[in-house]
């Protein structure tokens, strides 16, 4: 185990001091530089990875350090999709669009600055809803400015529905926001009419088939405008099973075109209880396998995001966790003033850790190449960050899904359930839960399970392990499949590093 | 001559402030409301009163007699 591992895992555990963080960047072990090895993936180019590197949402390898923030200034929206209900508002709720207090542009400023004082991680601001952060245009502008004036180095993102960003994006572009979502639906407005009743554009009200004309042709515009000024792109789309799901091949295709840096494939969430058109009329969402399905059709189209935990309009923290309740209105200091020292050492350790993981990630794709064997593996994973086996199998909230292959390995998604463990005791009705959203995995690991679940787990076909507690995922799970599949692990490379 | 708002199914996203030709829309307390002295109804300006039309709560924003 080396002394790099255990600071991170240390920082992750908050509150975290300073000092903490400075003696475990004394303490030694393999420095990025000294290694060789930079995080960058080989098919990224230089300036894309400088903009992305530190952005969870648009680099899945990143998303297990950095963190974000989503302030919710821009509730007035342009359009009307048919799994959005703009009366719900609730604190228990994770999905986008679901907020439980709206901020003004100054109350949102202060709630970054305390975010940032307190969470080491934080990387990005973003306004994601409910609303439309380009049709309520003054008021998210006015939020980046009085960020960007006090936090020089947050980056800027902004998620939209397109159609008003066309007027905006010379502005967008002067306010160095470097990364816009778009959510884009459709690419025929025949598949349109079914998810939008109607939008405002140009002082009317438009329905039916010019509502989703007009909508598609705005959207394409945007992400040409956007691509033409250098502004990163990701798409947006939401999976609605006999609606658009096998129309989201073609919108891959359209986006790539356009120069879209990440599609993303979201699975609709729909319930009668949220109030919607789709949860009413009892439109289901698509199940973990069929979104899987579809995301593995589209492998060599528009590089796909898989990491997304479709967060909350006022999330905070990294992406599997959500540290919003801890930074509501009512908790924020009247007056707050930015002091960079924490995110400034993270940064550093960060830089140090990212290094040695990655290496660790390549040699471990090379060996598991060089085994010559057939055969694939899906492993669960209980992680709180850091890229680590380092979440006890009851605590978990969610678990990353990774697919190893002859190939290599990649991350493919993540499964959220209810903690299992609640003050020490199990309940059987949450394993039930936790068993039916592992569906298809073969593998859990985690840094600990006790022997009821872990029984109840085999019953269903899946094996749950800690032995690779602590190990980096990848690693860990390099050694799993080399054991599966019938070769000793006699490399050392392959050989975990405990 | 004016609409008004029904406060019980206003979600205060203030869509209908800013696109209010007249400046008739403003917050008072946790809601908004319309000045009918200042509300035309849009007429001779759009061909539908904005803040109807942009509203996402149908009925919202109605005649105010």
């Amino acid at each position: 185990m080396s002394a790099a591992m255990l600071s991170l895992d240390s920082l992750l555990a908050s509150p975290v001091s300073m000092e903490e963080m400075r003696a475990k960047l004394e303490g030694g072990g393999c420095s990025s530089s000294a290694c060789g090895s930079s995080a960058k993936p080989d098919d990224v180019p230089q300036a894309v990875w400088d903009k992305i590197k530190d952005h969870p949402c648009y680099s899945e390898e990143a998303h297990h350090y950095f963190a974000r923030m989503h302030v919710a200034v821009a509730p007035a929206c342009n359009i009307q999709c048919n799994y959005c209900n703009r009366k719900y508002d609730c604190a228990n709720e994770s999905r986008p669009g679901v907020v439980s207090e709206k901020l003004t542009p100054d109350q949102a400023m202060r709630k970054v600055i305390t975010v940032a004082n307190e969470v080491p991680q934080l990387s990005v601001l973003g306004i994601a809803g409910p609303g439309d952060s380009c049709y309520d245009w003054k008021k998210s502008k006015a939020t980046f400015e009085a960020v960007a004036r006090e936090i020089p180095d947050i980056k800027l993102c902004l998620s939209t529905n397109g159609l008003a960003l066309p007027d905006h994006v010379d502005e967008i572009a002067d306010m160095n926001v470097d990364h816009v979502t778009v959510t884009i639906n459709m690419v025929d407005p025949e598949v349109g009419t079914r998810i939008y009743p109607w939008i405002f554009h140009n002082h009317r009200r438009y329905t039916g088939y010019e509502a989703a004309r007009i909508l598609h042709e705005r959207q394409m515009l945007s992400l040409e405008m956007l691509r033409d000024r250098g502004i990163l792109v990701k798409v947006n789309s939401v999976m609605i099973p006999g609606i658009n799901d096998d129309h989201l091949v073609e919108v891959n295709a359209w986006v790539k075109e356009r120069g879209v840096f990440l599609h993303n494939i979201m699975p609709l969430i729909s319930a009668a209880e949220h109030g919607t058109h789709f949860g009413l009329t009892g439109q289901r969402g698509p199940t973990a396998m069929e979104l899987k399905a579809l995301q593995d059709k589209l492998d060599g189209g528009a590089k796909l995001m898989r990491h997304c935990r479709q967060c909350r309009a006022d999330a905070v923290g990294l992406l599997g966790e959500d540290r919003g309740q801890e930074f509501t209105l009512d908790q924020l200091p009247e007056e707050v003033a930015y002091d960079p020292a924490k995110r400034v050492a993270y940064r550093e350790v960060v830089a140090h850790e990212r290094g040695d993981h990655v290496a660790k990630k390549q040699e471990v794709e090379t060996e598991i190449r060089a085994l010559g064997v057939e055969g694939k593996l899906l492993v669960a994973v209980a992680t709180k960050g850091g890229g680590r086996v380092n979440e006890h199998f009851g605590h978990a909230r969610e678990f990353q899904v990774y697919e190893a292959t002859p190939k290599g390995i990649t991350f493919v998604g993540h499964r959220k359930v209810d903690t299992y463990c609640l003050g020490g005791f199990g309940e059987d009705a949450t394993l039930d839960g936790v068993i039916a959203a592992l569906e298809g995995v073969e593998v859990v690991l985690c840094s600990k399970i006790g022997d009821c679940p872990k029984d109840s787990l085999k019953a269903a076909g899946i094996r749950a392990t800690d032995q690779y507690a602590l190990e980096y995922i990848e690693a860990a799970i390099g050694a799993l499949y080399a054991a599966e599949f019938g070769h000793a692990v006699t490399d050392r490379k392959l050989a975990l590093s405990a | 001559m004016a609409l008004k708002i029904i406060v019980s199914q206003c979600t205060v996203c203030g869509a209908c402030e800013f696109e209010c030709p007249n400046a008739a829309i403003r917050m008072k307390g946790d809601t908004y409301i319309i000045d009918p002295k200042k509300c035309t109804e849009c007429l001779e300006q759009f061909d539908e009163p904005q803040c109807a039309a942009v509203c996402p709560v149908p009925n919202t924003c109605v005649p105010a007699n």
